[in-house]
């Protein structure tokens, strides 16, 4: 339900734009009536047909009986909107139809389909309906014409859902890549390690942040090293991430140290005059271990 | 009105923070762990907080408290299990929670409490009051 | 369900008691689920949530929160909007410094919160009340 009110909301403000076609222009509420009363009739005719289109227009990519299956629920998504009094995609009475419409365009989406071979889907609508109307009739045929109207415009809300579920995909894609490019590993027991590699900018010195912490608490090590080596410069930011990565990792529990800090970068964060504080650092990764066990191993002594 | 319930575990207080406290709660359980403490003669508080989602300021000023409370009453404390996005909101916010000792696990924090009540008998005849020490020391 | 613009869903709640506090933080929570927020946004949403609405209890001496799921073209993000009729904050500049307070706490509520959300305008006058409505966006 919540969804729907934001797709209206969507499709009211493209009308001013004529984004959604000419005028925007609703159907009168006779007019929806036959429309709805053509999909009803004819039912089993249009279902047909219009499969007959899709399945042509995606050459054989889906098999038949998926795409009836697919096409009888939008017939009755279509059927059921008009039945209900929508004059307009944007009308609460269409709030079913158009959570299909978005539906259908992120199923295509993720099977790989075009933009356009989606929104095809639903404009085929137009070829199964032509079949069934009479033609010879004025009237029908001015009924048809505003019939493609409100079809029209429920092919373009498909097209920007499409557009949309893309872009999601995308930054899902592009989030999982940063991931992979930031790993954590457990270098010893009770002490991980993030060695990073490759400019640093805020998004990912977020993810690694926010990655390290996890892996503490799934590690349960109470000692993390951020190796810097293969970082060739930090600015304010990222060196304000650290910092409070390592401030992070204390609330919780854990100590961090940094290593490999190059002297171009030394020399910057004095300049940027960021506070280091009381943060070991260490010159190597080696080290950094080195004196983590240094510091355990004192701790056992001392507990015998 | 909830209230946390505080368990005594060996020589160890455990109090396992599971509902989103209202104030009142809070502070109800401030109460309870000092009348605890002193009925027990326990040394060691621990504070379970895995199950927490969010601690905003009055929350962390509570464990503050206790933990300064604790100190009064000769009993360290630990507080475990802050989840990451957890401590990622308190530095943005701006808590440090000076002062509190903390640790990633209960087996952690009993290892900590151990060790400073280990290094307390060293110094045998010392009162145990180290003010110097720092507000999260290492495990 | 409310399609005012860029608004797709809105809930109340009227804050009178420490009870109510928990449950701003639990719809907001909800909400920010609900709108996919990351889990630290998440976090941080709901604990800014936390200082104000107890702002509007305490200081406020009670008022109303409303959580509402917005939009704006591409993003999906939460607003929540906290009013009351109290005494007003007449010197805005000075409550939004970190650590001060009237009313001994840590005077990290109103400064803390706002860094941990997007959008944050406070419209307060001695006398009159003060609103406080705050944004975070998904990323
Ligand atoms: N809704 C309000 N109405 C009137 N005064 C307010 C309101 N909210 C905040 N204030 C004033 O602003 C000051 C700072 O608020 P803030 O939330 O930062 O700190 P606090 O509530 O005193 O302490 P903390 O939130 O850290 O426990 C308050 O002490 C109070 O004087
Ligand atoms: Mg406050």
């Amino acid at each position: 339900m919540v969804k729907s009110g934001a797709a209206a909301r969507d499709l009211r403000e493209a009308q001013p734009g004529g984004r959604y076609g000419e005028a925007a222009k609703m159907l009168s509420s006779q007019e929806g009536n036959s429309f709805a009363d053509l999909l009803a009739t004819h039912a089993e005719a249009v279902i047909s047909a219009w499969t007959d289109e899709v399945a042509h227009s995606l050459r054989g990519r889906l098999s038949h009986a998926e795409l009836q299956r697919q096409v009888t629920e939008l017939q009755k998504g279509f059927q059921s909107a008009l039945f209900g009094g929508a004059l307009d995609l944007a009308d609460d009475a269409a709030a079913e139809l158009r959570a299909q419409l978005s539906e259908l365009s992120s199923l295509r989406a993720r099977q790989g389909f075009s933009a356009n071979e989606t929104a095809v889907s639903v404009f085929t609508l137009k070829d199964a309906i032509l079949r069934v109307v009479n033609t010879d009739d004025a009237g029908s045929l001015r009924d048809y014409v505003s019939f493609s109207t409100f079809i029209d415009r429920a092919a373009l809300f498909t097209f920007d859902s499409y557009v949309r579920v893309r872009e999601e995909l995308i930054a899902d894609q592009a989030e999982q890549l940063l991931e992979l490019s930031t790993p954590v590993v457990k270098l010893w027991e009770g002490v991980v390690a993030v060695p990073l590699v490759g400019t640093l900018d805020s998004a990912r010195a977020q993810v690694v942040m926010e990655r390290l912490l996890q892996s503490l608490v799934d590690t349960g090590s109470p000692y993390a090293i951020i190796d810097i080596t293969g970082v060739p410069a930090v600015d304010t930011q990222v060196a304000q991430h650290i910092l409070k990565t390592v401030v992070a990792a204390r609330l919780m529990g854990a100590d961090c140290i940094i290593s490999g800090i190059r002297p171009q970068i030394a020399q910057t964060i004095v300049a940027l005059g960021i506070e280091f504080g009381d943060i070991a650092t260490k010159a190597s990764l080696a080290d950094a271990l080195r004196y983590v066990l240094k510091l355990t191993g004192t701790t056992k002594r001392q507990e015998r | 009105m909830d209230r946390v319930p505080v368990l005594k575990i060996g020589d160890i207080l455990l109090v396992s923070i599971q509902i989103d406290m209202e104030d009142q709660v809070a502070l109800q359980l401030q109460e309870d762990l000092a009348e605890k403490i002193v009925a027990t003669g326990c040394h060691g508080v621990i504070i379970d907080i895995s199950a927490l989602d969010i601690v905003d300021s009055f929350v962390g000023r509570t464990l503050a408290t206790i933990a300064s409370v604790s100190k009064v009453l000769d009993a360290d404390t630990v507080v475990v299990g802050m989840r990451p996005a957890v401590a990622i909101t308190l530095v943005e916010l701006g808590l440090s929670l000076p002062g509190i000792r903390t640790a990633l696990n209960v087996e952690l924090g009993m290892e900590l409490l151990a060790k400073a009540r280990a290094e307390l008998d060293w110094e045998a005849g010392d009162s145990g009051d180290d003010e110097d020490e720092p507000a999260v020391t290492a495990p | 369900m409310t399609t005012r613009d860029g608004v797709a869903a809105a809930e109340r709640i009227e804050v009178t008691s420490d009870q109510d506090v928990v449950r701003v933080r639990q719809l907001v929570r909800a909400t920010a689920v609900a709108v996919k927020l990351s889990l630290v946004d998440q976090t941080k949403v709901v604990t800014a949530a936390s200082e104000l609405a107890r702002n509007t209890l305490v200081y406020g001496g009670g008022g109303s929160v409303e959580v509402l799921r917005v939009e704006n073209g591409r993003r999906a993000g939460v607003k929540i909007v906290f009013a009351d009729q109290g005494p007003g904050i007449p010197d805005l500049d000075l409550a939004l410094t970190d650590g001060y307070t009237t009313g001994g706490g840590l005077g990290l509520g109103l400064s803390g919160a706002r860094r941990l959300v997007d959008e944050f305008e406070i419209d307060t006058e001695a006398g009159r009340g003060t609103t406080i409505s705050v944004t975070k966006w998904c990323r």
